[in-house]
């Protein structure tokens, strides 16, 4: 089991959390194409390697954050709050 | 000296009480059952993944449509992923008549594939039972059989005292903690034998002028004018008018090297088997509010599935949290299991789409093909995967069956919504 170290509550085990889908997702113009919007909404970079992903400490204090997680490993290389933009790592 | 056993003329590749009887005393005159081929520079039509669906596409492709120019490559050993590490369950209980058509029409085809392919799946249609263990659940189990039946595939409701005249080892105990207020049954339902379908299509394909090449990862795309030529591999290119993608899990990683994006997360989905023990269960038990199901293999080990891992992952193990909650409901729900012990746990990595339905059809790269999206579904859609997707590739026309499940949905908003209604938590 993953211990994630929550921003405010410290280490605590993967199952107090739950996974909140891909990071830094843009909402495209408002006038754009279906395939644009249909992209926004449905389509996800699913990669194999480093993902940049939200997260919520749901059965602790309950808040959002980032988290970069290698999809393969599940090593934690960085978490970062919510407004931050994606920081560099090492892959 | 070369240890690879070869073929000649007088080898028996047909398997009957005969060939049984005449075999060598040795049993040392069967041929292998396919050929484990290099790669030709050019074929009519590449497959991506040596797993079910791909080992049925080119299947039916060779059988239904004469082409019979065709490679499978496959990263690692044909049948080894998703096809391998599936609980093995054969079922067509949706909601929708677009899933209901498709899953059926696949049921039909495991019905008859053991004569088709002169190989032994197996297929147990032993039923699945699915659990209600309250109001909401009956409610929302006799909305789920009533449109099943409508859509004129076998399910019928069951009351509490039969659900125990099947399953007697469920907790149907006052107290227990999920009690058991009734179910329903798709009798039709039931396990085959996971290896044995990959086989199976394997030796027909081979059989039919196929190359299956093993431990061939593709590492990119070749492309001419816009369209797809080819794949890179590090045994060489290999050319191609036409290739189609069926890697499950993976679908993502292939999308990307070839430059396009799919509505498609890759989660892990496990499963475990017990110790071998006399027979205790007659039938599929699932249970869609402790995300769980159950069922004994032949050899008579308690096969447990549970539910997706809560984020995405391509470890094929599984997180413990699952494990523990799976197994945790395993002696809730069947208490006399508790001292059983545990052989093995593993995860396949399904790829799920937001809708939870397949996507079966062109891409957007003129050429390239694609067959992903089962989710945690894969290995009962195999025929009826292989088949459409064949049909696609062959014709340049989507068969019907597959009609509505193409990647423009995400952009027309025709989704086909079964996340409610297939079975197990997605």
């Amino acid at each position: 089991m993953m211990q994630i170290d929550c921003p405010h509550c410290g280490l605590r085990p993967e199952n107090e959390f739950h996974f909140g889908g891909q990071s830094h997702i843009q909402r495209p113009p408002l006038d754009c194409s279906d395939e644009t919007w249909g992209d926004y909404l449905f389509a996800r970079d699913n990669p194999k390697g480093d993902h940049a992903e939200r997260w919520r400490h749901t059965f602790g204090c309950a808040r959002w954050f980032n988290m970069i997680r290698n999809t393969v490993t599940h090593e934690i290389k960085a978490i970062y709050a919510m407004t931050d933009s994606r920081p560099a790592v090492k892959s | 000296m070369s240890l690879a056993i070869r073929f000649n003329a007088h080898m028996r590749t047909r398997y009957s009480a005969w060939n049984l009887l005449a075999a060598s005393p040795r049993h040392d005159d069967w041929a292998p059952a396919w050929r484990d081929a290099e790669p030709k520079s050019h074929y009519d039509v590449v497959i991506i993944g040596g797993g079910g669906h791909g080992l049925a596409t080119a299947y039916y492709l060779a059988k239904n449509h004469g082409v019979r120019n065709v490679a499978i490559v496959e990263a690692g050993w044909i049948g080894g992923g998703n096809t391998g590490r599936n609980t093995s369950i054969i079922r067509s209980n949706y909601l929708y008549p677009e899933s209901a058509r498709l899953y059926e029409h696949s049921l039909r085809l495991f019905e008859g594939l053991s004569r088709e392919l002169n190989y032994n799946i197996m297929f147990s249609q032993r039923g699945i039972v699915t659990v209600a263990h309250s109001r909401h659940d009956l409610d929302s189990q006799s909305r789920w059989a009533n449109a099943m039946r409508c859509n004129d595939i076998d399910a019928e409701l069951l009351d509490a005292a039969q659900m125990q005249e099947l399953v007697p080892r469920l907790n149907v105990g006052k107290d227990s903690r999920f009690p058991v207020l009734g179910g329903f049954i798709q009798r039709r339902a039931g396990p085959a034998r996971h290896d044995a379908v990959a086989w199976g299509y394997a030796r027909g394909a081979s059989a039919l002028g196929v190359d299956i090449i093993q431990n061939c990862p593709v590492t990119g795309f070749i492309k001419k004018n816009g369209r797809v030529a080819g794949v890179q591999t590090p045994r060489g290119e290999i050319g191609a008018e036409k290739v189609a993608i069926a890697v499950a899990g993976h679908s993502t990683v292939l999308a990307s090297l070839a430059g396009f994006r799919l509505p498609v997360m890759s989660y892990a989905l496990q499963a475990m088997v017990s110790e071998s023990i006399k027979p205790v269960l007659n039938t599929v038990v699932l249970s869609p509010a402790v995300g769980a199901y159950w069922s004994q293999s032949d050899k008579g080990e308690i096969v447990i599935g549970g539910a997706l891992d809560h984020f995405p992952s391509y470890a094929q193990r599984g997180s413990y949290g699952v494990t523990q909650q799976v197994l945790a409901a395993t002696v809730e729900m069947f208490p006399s299991f508790s001292r059983l012990r545990m052989l093995r746990q593993w995860a396949g990595i399904v790829d799920v789409v937001q809708d939870s339905s397949p996507i079966i059809g062109p891409t957007p790269v003129p050429g390239l093909y694609i067959n992903c999206g089962w989710g945690t579904g894969g290995f009962k859609s195999i025929p009826v995967g292989g088949l459409t997707l064949a049909h696609v590739l062959a014709t340049g026309r989507n068969h019907e069956l597959a009609e509505p499940f193409q990647l423009e949905r995400f952009a027309t908003g025709r989704l086909i919504d079964e996340a409610a209604a297939a079975g197990i938590a997605h």
